[in-house]
């Protein structure tokens, strides 16, 4: 019997020739990551192991992005910690402001995770690495601790869902689009545990950034781990940028999976996620009624330069509505040097938007973008919970970069047919 | 190990943004983090809850955030076990590996209401609503687990492993 290409990355670090779902194992980890949220705790923890030294110190990558800029000094004490104990460990891979990025957009462009590796991230968007073809999934910061200290980690080997996205992508509709559909459909517990593949000729075609959108919302709808089989648009995105050697792996043709779903992806329409979960779905002609107060467009999610591009184009020559606040926050240095050389910058400034420095700040409820009482916001990030942006009584709606920016221009939830 | 207090029920997908809102994460001081516990889904809650108290959640109980902040915050509290019908998978392990006792039964969650005094013997994982007198069997926790339990959290585990 066949392996899906998550159980054959898991067999391969954890020494085996094949694992099957269910099992406990343990298995090496090519990398490890924390943030100056989860990572300080995991300092605290890490020193009460009592070894001298992390596992490799070009294998701990640190990047302080949630509350940077220190938006105030007991964030400043954590971002601190964190930088201290980055260079007592000598670790090769600590961003410091003004070099870093919002982690899931700068270590993959940064060439720190690859095709085929095993990636443990004391965040839960870690996930979005499986679009590389790696296994990639959250923990807390104690089990970031623990494989900082060892180098490997246990694991529960998942079932998957394989995923099947026939047709043709409508204008407009992106990876967000079909991963908000995605999560819409099986709810947010519908791959609990699981791994999703995602497959089929939509997804062949998809490029690396709608890629990187859809495994980063795997854990949206539960899931372990989102994985995408490594293709040519894999191969061209690695080739320049990867700091290890990486390999491809691929799902048996009789591999085994819990369940498989398919959807024509041609009659999907760019989707809106209604507070307060990610799974409240509907078609965004459902939703235009919705007024807002702030636009935000960026994170981990739709942070890349292809957001930025797509969003850059609709508010081209176009003005934001005098009610709506619009924020954009590109995911790192290099796509922030990338589209102001474009010229996307003066697109969003000239129509009345605010661009900033990257930081996962509002998308948290941080800072840089927090949300008064009774306000709503459409946000090209990744949760809509109860709070998430601020005030417990403030809504979120999750949408694509270019619902956003249309939303911006009209000041009410907008499909960008009706302003292009 | 027998823990007994009031149960404080909540719904299915409770999310560790309601746990623990982001705005308090800027420090990892579990006190500082006790005294929000909650916040977002019982704003009285933290200033309410008892030493023992237990918190009875839905399905998916954890979602979201892989910040440990959540269950540290619930342990330091004082709650002295969540009992759930599903977990979220990264609470899960956060929570056996700081030491918040957890257990998954949907039928005690169905048979316990709020305020009802509930008695857990979090070792064989035996659920005793005292106010209506009904048992409940928890489902077993796995073997791995038990021994991250049995060594005092994930951390003692691993220094047992390096000797």
């Amino acid at each position: 019997m066949g392996m899906t290409i998550t159980e054959k990355i898991l067999a391969k670090h954890a020494g085996r020739e094949r694992v099957e779902p269910g099992e406990l194992i343990s298995a090496k980890v090519d990398a490890v990551l924390g943030n100056d949220i989860t990572a300080p705790l995991a300092i605290t923890e890490f020193e009460k192991i009592g070894v001298e030294r992390v596992f490799d110190p070009e294998r701990v990558y640190l990047v302080p992005d949630h509350f940077v800029p220190n938006k105030d000094i007991k964030s400043a004490e954590q971002a601190k910690l964190m930088r201290e104990f980055a260079r007592k460990q000598e670790l090769v891979h600590y961003f410091e402001v003004g070099r870093m990025g919002i982690e899931h957009c700068l270590l993959p462009e940064q060439g720190l995770v690859v095709p085929g590796d095993v990636i443990i991230g004391a965040d839960s968007h870690t996930c979005t690495y499986g679009a590389l073809g790696a296994f990639a999934t959250g923990v807390g910061s104690t089990d970031l601790a623990a494989a900082m200290a060892l180098g490997e980690t246990w694991f529960k080997v998942p079932e998957t869902i394989k995923f099947v996205y026939e047709g043709e992508l409508p204008k407009w509709v992106s990876g967000k689009d079909l991963i908000l559909y995605t999560i819409g459909d099986i709810g947010v517990e519908g791959a609990r545990y699981m791994a999703m593949e995602f497959t089929g000729p939509v997804i062949e075609k998809l490029s690396m950034d709608g890629r990187f959108t859809m495994c980063n919302m795997a854990i949206e709808a539960g899931a372990k781990n989102g994985i995408v089989p490594p293709d040519e648009i894999t191969a061209e995105y690695v080739r320049e940028r990867a700091k290890r050697p990486y390999h491809f792996e691929y799902s048996d043709e009789d591999a085994q999976y819990a369940r498989t779903i398919t959807y024509d992806a041609s009659w999907i329409e760019p989707q809106v996620s209604f507070p307060h979960s990610p799974d409240n779905t509907r078609p965004v002609t459902r939703a235009t009624h919705v007024q807002v107060d702030q636009v935000v467009i960026g994170s981990c999610t739709n942070g890349r330069i292809e957001d930025l591009r797509v969003a850059a184009r609709i508010l081209n020559k176009r003005k934001v509505h005098p009610n709506v606040r619009m924020i954009v926050f590109p995911g790192t240095q290099e796509i922030y040097l990338q589209a102001m050389s474009e010229g996307l910058f003066r697109i969003f400034i000239e129509a009345g938007g605010a661009v900033s420095t990257p930081t996962c700040g509002p998308c948290l409820g941080g800072h840089m973008g927090i949300l008064a009482k009774g306000e709503r916001a459409v946000a090209t990030t990744n949760r809509n919970f109860i709070g998430r942006m601020g005030h417990p009584e403030s809504e979120v709606y999750l949408a694509s970069p270019a619902v956003a920016a249309a939303s911006a221009i009209t000041g009410r939830i907008t499909h960008p047919e009706e302003v292009i | 190990m027998q823990l007994q207090g009031k149960a404080w029920k909540f719904g299915d997908n409770i999310d560790t943004d309601q746990i623990i809102p982001a705005r308090y994460l800027n420090t990892s001081d579990p006190a500082e983090l006790a005294k929000h516990c909650m916040e977002d889904a019982d704003v009285g809650f933290a200033a309410a809850v008892n030493d023992g108290d237990l918190i009875v959640g839905g399905s998916n109980f954890g979602c979201g955030s892989s910040r440990e902040h959540a269950p540290i915050s619930i342990k330091s509290a004082g709650v002295s076990c969540v009992i759930a019908a599903s977990f979220a998978r990264i609470f899960y392990r956060n929570a056996f590996n700081i030491g918040l006792p957890i257990l998954e039964c949907a039928e005690a969650v169905a048979g316990i209401t709020q305020g009802d005094a509930v008695a857990v013997d979090a070792g064989t994982g035996m659920i005793k609503n005292l106010t209506t007198g009904k048992d409940y069997q928890a489902k077993p926790i796995p073997p791995f687990m038990q021994e991250v339990i049995a060594a005092g959290g994930l951390i003692e585990h691993v220094k047992r492993k390096l000797g």
